[in-house]
């Protein structure tokens, strides 16, 4: 019922989560909450903050989880951070009866306008992805903004201007920047690295990558070479006995 | 209205928002970490936090701890006033008084003890950051009972470390990130070290030419993204060591020349057994130690230079019968017993996994070795034209630490490092300043004697070299409430806080008057066997008073310790306080340099509350103590902990703050004091750093360069080569006594314990609890540990935080679980030998089958913390330490020890043994022990919380700039794909030229 921008914006900004090196230590999630409850859709509001099921409006939450890999056998744990993944065909733009859900053509962000949002929840119901969070207390749906107040923010400074999720992140797992234009910096990160988008076959052309665990270092190349023992004497005493005359000078 | 009533309303979405009225730079005190912050203030309310991208801590970088400092700001569970107690203690009943009425109560009680015994009171902090002050207090006051949480912390890794390297893990030390290639961690899914860590992980595996080996019970946090994860069985590391070493001796993978030139191996061990001097070194004259050289054939000083020392080999030299050092270490290690088929089973580590790992590390240290081409001249005047690494490095800390064979295990994983040549070299584990320090490092710990309105002639904790040493009567019995520096744990550099309640109310040593804490929750999550424990605290004497008579206690919110005291003397938060992060104790320093930071007000109390540290300086005036009056008998320090930090001087010179000294402000380390000193540091963002010149990076303990400006800077006497202790010879004095030697002998209910666990060379034993129950009554490990999100955190109450995890489960294997019939979310008895405790289960694979775990401290008690009555954290969440028992079983004598580590004290809590079993239906729901609620605790008045809703701004200037993109990790990203440019998050090099 919202109309998509008629050309899919040439600049697609969005993010690059490496999930080789997140340590699912929530720091994007709550410097996310921090920047936001104050920012464009503030408050992020917490209902029953103290109380018996303390539950608020996040951007972005971190699920962790463990996976058997089926051809080994081996399980590995995975922490997973996901956000609105500002997608090229937002169902939750299409679905919105006020026009209040939208895409940037600017820039390609998805966004909500919450004068016009109703509450009606149909966006939340149309994402695949879970990745829309209704204000109980306002009544209005609101999400990520890929921190659009900040990340062109004069009043900052530039290495500030940046998803909040991204500057905070300890591992340097997140990267953030223009995926419609192939000779970006993430964009050439997400082709080395293999990035994938999670779910293609919703058909929602999400624009947020992963970019997958890398294969386990176990070691230089093939299998590692065993060591040789050089005397298997009983409680090392031949060694013991090569040693006696090892010249060392200090 | 549109015309098209149809069309979509375009948002003018405001791009260019003001922030902040003004940006204030100060260090987070979320956990122990010391980040630097920029906090965004906005109509006298926090804004934002973000990290401090200048900081050589977190380099711009924030946990999810510090991104919720706003909520803690907010906390319900905030004291407003000091509270005399007015109901029993346990109840939570107080009545607010004025500051003035409060501190005359402290004076008066704490100057009758001082009056008649000063040893009468204990003072023990928790886990901040400013025992140079705290304990500096305790001795002007005259008390040797002082101690912060470190005994149930790290002692073992400080003491493993400081009688090893001169330095520890702990966060004294850290992995060369840029260019180790092999990383071994032990025992830590999260670490005080909290963001150097985690950035340090990120670039190393995105450098990608590196291996990551996590050696941990559980794969949770680091050991989630590592490459290989070796899920041991709790408390069996050592014997992991043990073997790894013992396949590098066999295979003579091991630095030959670093050990011969940089460590204790080739001084001679006298052999005399039954003698006083058997174990002991041999020495010259002047009291060097002696090695022989093979060259010139006599025994030289070890000290010296241009040696060529036997590692091997029994000699006469004089009368005695010596064996280099060396010797005696490959002995140990090479006994048959510690093969890696001999400990495969007991580690739960396949044999194959252990020599595979050994290989690996022999491989990369011996195969794969840095050099960098920077000249460095060592202590004895040589000058070396490059300095060459072995990249493999580590990282121990928790699961080591709190087994009560963890000093041990310790010196173990040191001694491996040493003899891979890899301790503070390119690519290995090198010292942060102001480590390395001589071994042990001074002073030794002060208090043999006390009297009335006496001062100590020293620092109450100090590292003991010997017997003589200890703080102990004439009969050999503890001096000490924790029995701290006693013949029971005799190295106790951290002292024994888990010990002093229990002890306090059994009046066992001594009998105490007051009770001093700060910042620890003794009533709660920092004590072990929490409900005996609160019985300690209740419990009267015949004439209806309380067992230990008078508890004061700060703190800065309603936590369950409050209920348990009778004075409480409410503390600020971190944003609202004078700090310093002080090289004295626990400063900001890094391996590349030197640094320490500040704290100043960046909000003001909305509540009558007062900064503990200016409180304790307050009281040290009143008191009359020397240091905190003048001679006039006026406050030395009027103007509080800010004061203190900048005209405090420990010795000349040298103060609490190391940066912008001397009356121009151009002096760093020594100089005098600067009465602009804060001022500079809140200029510089908060902090001083000093990057040490290339030719100081490494090497530290043997290169003159670095040891003298170590010397200059007040933080090592003289500078003198720091040989490491493979073989501990302060270890083998206190073994020399048990058998006998000496004029410091222990009682002899004693002597068996010290004899077997003061081994000067490292040794792996079973685990205390392990050995003393059935095995198969309590089959499984238990171990708690806490989450990124809180770790070193006061309090799960923040409104942020408590919304990722509000209430812990018990991990749990799924095969393991099978085998008892248990599936997702069964509510389980937890039983130990002590009691038990009820949770519901998680299942999980990666986890030691034999092994379940819980997060800590996420239960609390009802009513405690501003949460409310019906919150999960007190009716669905637990708390592991019920059924951790702070004493072992009782000795056939009557003897009974506390359940820690026999060298050091350490808390063993990591040692719990335990048994599960399924609920009966009625009692799913709801964790038991349960507690009655405070009475007066502090109940939450929100439920919806709005914040930020009033501090959402309006645009200033003009649409906006151009965004820029950031790639995480982007130096380590650019030298693997092409095209990406190489700087630092949005900041691209070749932008700058």
């Amino acid at each position: 019922m919202t109309c998509l921008p008629k050309e899919s914006p040439a600049k697609k900004l969005g993010l690059v989560i490496d999930l080789d090196i997140c340590v699912g230590c929530h720091a994007c999630a709550v410097n996310c909450k921090e920047w936001n409850t104050s920012g464009k859709m503030a408050p992020l509001t917490d209902l029953d903050a103290y109380g018996a099921k303390p539950d608020g409006v996040w951007f972005n939450r971190v699920h962790t989880f463990e996976a058997v890999d089926p051809d080994t056998g081996v399980s590995r744990t995975t922490h997973f951070p996901k956000s609105c993944l500002h997608c090229d065909d937002a169902p939750c733009v299409t679905v919105c009866p006020t026009g209040a859900s939208y895409k940037r053509e600017e820039d390609g962000i998805v966004l909500v306008n919450t004068d016009i949002c109703i509450g009606c929840k149909l966006c939340s119901w149309a994402c695949p992805y879970g990745a829309r969070e209704y204000d109980e207390d306002e009544g209005v749906m609101k999400k990520c903004t890929l921190c659009v107040d900040k990340i062109y923010n004069e009043n900052l400074p530039e290495q500030s201007r940046v998803p909040a999720c991204v500057s905070t992140c300890p591992t340097g797992a997140r990267s953030f920047g223009d995926l419609g234009d192939p000779d970006s910096d993430v964009s050439k990160l997400v082709a080395a690295r293999k990035g994938y988008a999670l779910m293609p076959e919703q058909g929602t052309k999400p624009g947020n990558r992963y970019l997958p665990p890398r294969p386990k270092q176990v070691g230089k190349g093939v299998a590692p070479r065993m060591l040789t023992h050089q005397d298997d004497s009983s409680d090392g005493a031949g060694l013991l006995a090569r040693w006696v005359d090892k010249i060392l000078t200090a | 209205m549109s015309a098209n009533p149809f069309a979509t309303i375009k948002e003018a979405v405001d791009l260019s928002p003001e922030v902040a009225d003004e940006v204030k730079f100060t260090t987070c005190y979320m956990c122990a970490c010391r980040c630097g912050i920029k906090v965004h203030l906005k109509n006298g309310k926090v804004r934002y936090i973000e990290g401090n991208p200048d900081h050589p801590v977190n380099k711009g970088v924030l946990c999810a701890k510090g991104s919720a400092g706003i909520m803690n700001q907010a906390s319900p569970a905030k004291l407003t006033k000091p509270l005399l107690r007015i109901g029993e203690r346990g109840e939570g009943r107080f009545k607010e008084i004025e500051w003035e009425e409060a501190l005359a109560l402290a004076e008066s009680w704490l100057g009758e003890v001082r009056r008649k015994d000063p040893s009468r009171l204990a003072f023990f902090t928790g886990r901040d950051q400013s025992q140079s002050l705290t304990g500096w207090w305790a001795k002007q006051y005259g008390t040797r009972n002082f101690a912060a949480h470190g005994g149930f912390c790290s002692v073992n890794m400080a003491a493993g470390g400081l009688y090893t390297l001169g330095g520890a893990f702990w966060e004294f030390g850290e992995p060369d990130w840029d260019h180790t290639k092999y990383f071994m961690m032990f025992g830590v899914a999260e670490d005080h070290d909290s963001n150097p860590i985690k950035i340090g992980l990120g670039k190393l595996k995105t450098r990608g030419d590196a291996k990551f080996v996590a050696v941990n019970p559980s794969r949770n946090g680091y050991n989630s993204i590592a490459d290989e994860w070796i899920g041991i069985r709790p408390g069996t590391d050592g014997l992991f060591v043990f073997a790894l070493i013992h396949e590098l001796l066999k295979a003579e993978k091991i630095d030959f020349k670093y050990l011969a030139r940089y460590s204790n191996a080739p001084w001679l061990v006298i052999q005399n057994p039954g003698g006083a001097d058997d174990g002991l070194i041999l020495r010259d004259k002047k009291g060097n130690p002696l090695c022989y050289d093979l060259n010139r054939k006599k025994a030289v000083s070890a000290l010296g230079a241009d040696i060529t020392p036997a590692l091997v080999g029994e000699r006469t030299i004089g009368k005695k019968k010596v064996t280099p050092a060396f010797e005696l270490l490959a002995k140990r290690f090479l006994g048959d017993e510690y093969a890696p088929d001999a400990v495969a089973q007991t580690t739960g580590v396949p044999a194959d996994t252990i020599r595979r790992i050994a290989a690996e590390l022999a491989e990369v240290a011996f195969e794969e070795e840095i050099i960098i081409e920077q000249k460095w001249t060592d202590v004895w005047g040589r000058e070396h034209d490059k300095m060459i690494g072995r990249p493999v490095s580590f990282h121990a800390m928790r699961g080591i630490s709190a087994h009560s064979n963890g000093f041990h295990t310790c010196r173990a994983i040191h001694i491996l490092q040493v003899l891979l040549g890899s301790v503070d070299v390119p690519g290995g584990w090198r010292h942060k300043a102001p480590f390395p320090k001589p071994i042990p490092a001074g002073p030794k710990p002060s208090g043999q004697q006390t009297a009335p309105e006496t001062m100590l002639d020293g620092m109450p904790l100090g590292n003991p070299t010997g017997p003589e040493d200890l703080l102990v009567d004439d009969a050999g019995e503890p001096l000490r409430i924790d029995k701290a520096y006693s013949w029971e744990h005799p190295l106790s550099s951290h002292g024994l806080m888990h010990m002093v309640l229990h002890n306090a109310w059994a009046k066992d040593p001594c009998e105490i008057d007051v009770a001093f804490f700060y910042m620890a929750n003794m009533a709660w999550n920092s004590s072990m066997n929490t409900k005996g424990t609160l019985e300690y605290f209740t419990d009267k004497d015949e004439n209806g008073e309380y067992k230990i008579p008078k508890i004061i206690y700060s703190d800065a919110f309603w936590s369950e310790t409050v209920a348990y005291s009778d004075l409480i003397l409410p503390d600020t938060t971190y944003l609202e306080r004078h700090d310093c992060i002080s090289l004295l104790d626990r400063p900001i320093s890094s391996a590349h340099g030197p640094g320490d930071a500040i704290r100043h007000p960046v909000i003001s109390p909305d509540r009558d509350v007062r900064c503990f540290q200016t409180v304790l300086i307050d009281l040290g005036a009143r008191l009359g103590l020397p240091g905190f009056v003048n001679e006039d008998g006026s406050p030395a320090y009027p103007g509080g902990y800010e004061d203190y930090m900048v005209n405090h001087e420990r010795a000349p010179g040298l103060g609490p703050l190391a940066g912008w000294r001397g009356e121009d402000g151009k002096s760093h380390g020594k100089g005098a004091p600067n009465k602009d000193q804060l001022k500079r540091y809140i200029e510089n963002g908060g902090f001083w750093v000093h990057e040490l010149p290339p030719e100081q990076q490494y090497f530290k303990t043997v290169n003159k360069d670095y040891l003298e400006y170590a010397c200059e800077m007040g933080w090592i006497p003289s500078a003198e080569p720091i040989l490491f202790h493979l073989y501990s010879e302060p270890v083998q004095k206190f073994r020399l006594a048990a058998q006998g030697h000496g004029p410091n002998q222990p009682p002899d209910r004693h002597r068996k314990r010290v004899e077997s666990y003061f081994d000067p060379l490292p040794l792996w034993y079973q685990p205390f609890e392990e050995g003393e129950i059935d095995r198969d009554e309590f089959p499984l490990h238990a171990l708690s540990q806490r989450p990124m999100h809180m770790y070193h955190s006061w309090g799960s109450q923040n409104a942020w935080l408590r919304q990722i995890t509000s209430a812990n489960k018990l991990h749990i294997h799924a095969t393991t679980a099978a085998a008892m019939g248990l599936v997702d979310d069964d509510w389980v008895w937890i039983i130990s030998r002590l009691g038990r405790v009820k949770g519901q289960i998680k299942l999980i694979t990666g986890v030691n089958p034999d092994t379940v775990w819980t997060w800590n401290a996420i239960g609390k008690r009802k009513g405690s913390w501003g949460l409310s009555p019906d919150a999960p954290e007190s009716n669905q969440g637990f708390l592991l330490n019920h059924i951790i028992s702070e004493v072992l079983a009782p000795q056939k004598d009557g003897q009974q020890y506390s359940n820690s580590d026999p060298v050091t004290g350490q808390a063993a809590w990591f040692d719990l043994r335990v048994r599960l079993e399924k609920c009966a239906r009625e009692e799913f729901g709801f964790t038991e022990p349960m507690f009655e609620l405070f009475a007066d605790a502090p109940s939450p008045q929100q439920t919806v919380n709005r914040y930020g809703a009033d501090l959402k701004a309006e645009a200033k200037g003009s649409k906006g700039v151009p965004a820029t993109g950031w790639i995480g990790n982007r130096h380590e990203n650019a030298q693997n794909i092409a095209g990406v440019s190489d700087g630092h998050g949005n900041q691209r090099d070749e932008d700058k030229s």
